[in-house]
């Protein structure tokens, strides 16, 4: 088990649980980052910028400070 | 009259579908309570008046981010017929929690499932006799761009309306116990929707490769910026110089000699006041149009979220994000436009701080100002460094002011955007586009753009004995007074008289000259050589670039923030920061013996 901003591109994994606020956990599964869900690292901005990563049919940017409080479970 | 909200997630073609159910008659519109406008329109379904009001998109019906807010305000204070909830098609593992929260309101709702279209080409099987059972509301397969499924939709709309005929209010007890529905989704989504196990490699994913490349990405992004710019200013710098054209032709040829007869006072303010003002109004119109074409279309093709993936890395440390940069990018070449698009930003402190920087852009209105100086006042060998310095300038002025105000507006919303598949917008949207934010532009900042050059037509013409824009005006008087604070920066009052002209447009203050000094074109550039060392020159330079936004901007500001503080912020805040740039300047240079 590790966080997803330690997740290289193509990297994927079941997301375990989001160690955030009720706000923000509420936010993330708006868009689809909710537990037990498939996540896909597709790619990584520019000078270490922010991630693209693949949740079901939406695909999303997040920071990488937002990424570090998501663990995901690595498929192997 | 009945009314329906429409409801979804941002993204699923919500605004389509309103924009093909209300076609151009959409207003924007204030409602009690709530701080962002909101777009409504009165439309005849089956010979009865139906208000249409088309709600933010909101992820969550419990969150708290400010367009959530406003939908929940909006709930709980407007009843409404019926809730008219679009999804996307192609998402709905994680967008069918929308209906499943507002189902606990206890309204009746229609669900359009949206971009069905694209949905079947990649083999997604919806089960929309299973969905009405468990969402207990008609669902209807759509696509609003094509049209398809269009009139079967709106028919539903019509029995729905037939069915409910009575306003009624959400149940507010819904809005405070925040259901648990992880559960119910997972259910519904397996009994109800069928996935292909390996998703095809889509178009997005081959032009991403490109577009958000790790080396290829940002030289393409400037590449497609330079190319919106181009289009953006011209095509609409000829629509604007032609209009200014028009004005200037109907005021000699028709309004001066009919106003003659009048007293000095009244000729005056009718002719170079509110004749003047309402010419400044109309000049911004072309190009605000044809902005909003442009930005539709990157914005709508999903590339606007995928500028902020490629800049965010900088404009991060600014407390900023991409689609801040675009629009900064934008007010290169004027302002206005450029504030009215960071409507983008949901996020208010984002934006806000968005506002506050775009005026220090320099836009072509200043660039006309500093071509006319510059080769007055420097050698053509150095002018074009001079240029340089001052762009360079702007840049270092952005990026300073957000550092300094960053922890004031900062962003409580962490930026998580949707990459949406690439998509092209129709062109009848990009024309729906472009005449909507004409009107907005018109209804809310037409008249403080009047009363503004006609303060100024006041400031520069009172007492009406006395020449235009001389000393013995109250601009004047002003300047005089201003000269203690003035000089240090090697301004005389009549540069200062000037600087109050380009208040109403910066491209004004060499006009304004002309006024003054009684001399246009060569001679003004000679006597400006002759009174004027290029020390003074680039300090002048200097303030005009920085200082308060123009009366245009001012307005835009003012209407897109509705705030006066704030509007009076974005006023201050560069008035002293040119006065202490210039000061720093001229002080230092006169310091090394220039």
């Amino acid at each position: 088990m590790t966080h997803l901003d330690q997740l290289k591109p193509s990297m994927r994994g079941t997301i375990h649980a989001l160690d955030v606020g009720k706000d923000l956990a509420r936010r993330m599964a708006g868009l689809g980052l909710r537990p037990g869900s498939t996540i896909e690292v597709i790619r990584v901005g520019p000078f270490n910028g922010p991630m693209q990563v693949r949740v079901g049919h939406t695909d999303l940017m997040l920071r990488r400070s937002e990424a570090a409080h998501i663990s995901v479970c690595l498929a192997v | 009259m009945k009314r329906i909200a429409l409801l979804g997630m941002p993204n699923t073609g919500k605004s389509t579908f309103f924009n093909r159910l209300t076609g151009a008659g959409a207003r924007i519109g204030n409602w009690p309570g709530i701080t962002v406008d909101l777009l409504s329109a009165k439309i005849l379904l089956n010979d009865a008046m139906v208000e249409v009001v088309d709600l933010p998109g909101i992820y969550n019906m419990h969150g708290f981010s400010e367009d959530e807010l406003v939908v929940r305000r909006f709930l709980e204070t407007q009843p409404v017929n019926l809730f008219v909830v679009v999804l996307n098609a192609c998402q709905l593992d994680r967008q069918l929690a929308l209906p499943l929260q507002l189902k606990a309101l206890g309204l009746p709702m229609l669900i359009l499932l949206n971009m069905a279209d694209e949905a079947k080409k990649l083999g997604i099987r919806i089960d929309t006799e299973r969905l009405t059972q468990a969402l207990g509301a008609p669902v209807c397969l759509l696509s609003a761009k094509f049209g398809s499924g269009f009139d079967i939709a709106k028919q539903a709309l019509a029995e729905q309306l037939k069915l409910h005929p009575k306003l009624q209010h959400a149940d507010k007890a819904a809005f405070q116990h925040d259901d648990s529905i992880e559960q119910e989704l997972a259910t519904l989504v397996s009994q109800s929707i069928a996935t292909p196990i390996q998703m095809p490699a889509t178009v997005t994913d081959r032009i991403d490769r490109f577009m958000l490349h790790p080396w290829l990405g940002l030289p393409l992004f400037f590449a497609i910026m330079y190319l919106a710019f181009q289009v953006i200013y011209t095509v609409g710098a000829p629509l604007q110089d032609s209009l200014d054209w028009l004005f200037g032709y109907l005021k000699d040829a028709w309004l001066a000699p009919a106003a003659t007869h009048l007293p000095l006072g009244l000729r005056s303010f009718l002719v170079d006041g509110l004749y003047d003002g309402l010419g400044t109004v109309a000049s911004f119109l072309p190009i605000i149009v044809i902005f909003f074409m442009v930005m539709a279309v990157v914005e709508d093709s999903g590339y606007l979220s995928r500028a902020a993936f490629l800049m965010d890395a900088l404009m991060s440390r600014l407390g900023l994000d991409g689609r801040a940069f675009v629009m900064q990018l934008m007010g290169f070449g004027c302002n206005v436009p450029a504030i009215l698009g960071t409507r983008v930003m949901r996020s208010q402190a984002l934006r806000r701080l968005t506002m506050l920087v775009i005026p220090l852009s320099l836009c072509s209105a200043r660039l006309q100002v500093f071509l006319f100086f510059i080769s007055a006042v420097f050698a053509p060998s150095t002018a074009p460094l001079v240029l340089f310095s001052l762009y360079l300038m702007s840049f270092v002025l952005v990026f300073l002011t957000a550092l300094i105000w960053r922890g004031r507006y900062r962003s409580h919303e962490p930026l998580m955007l949707e990459l949406p598949p690439y998509r092209l917008p129709t062109f009848r949207f990009l024309l729906l586009e472009g005449w909507r934010s004409a009107g907005h532009f018109l209804k809310a900042a037409g008249i403080f753009i009047v009363a503004g050059v006609v303060l100024v037509w006041f400031l520069t013409h009172y007492p009406f004995e006395a020449e235009p824009a001389s000393a013995a005006t109250l601009a004047g008087r002003l300047a005089d007074l201003a000269a203690p604070v003035m000089s240090p920066l090697g301004l005389d009052s009549l540069l200062s008289i000037a600087l109050i002209f380009g208040f109403v447009a910066k491209e004004i203050v060499i006009g304004a000259l002309a006024v003054i000094y009684g001399m246009g074109g060569d001679d003004l550039s000679r006597l400006l050589a002759q009174k004027l060392d290029w020390v003074q020159a680039y300090s002048f330079l200097l303030f005009t670039l920085i200082y308060t936004p123009c009366l245009a901007t001012l307005s835009t500001i003012k209407q897109e923030s509705k705030s006066w503080r704030f509007t009076l912020l974005t006023v201050f805040w560069p008035l002293l920061l040119a006065w202490v740039v210039s000061f720093l300047f001229y002080q230092g240079a006169r310091g090394l013996g220039f």
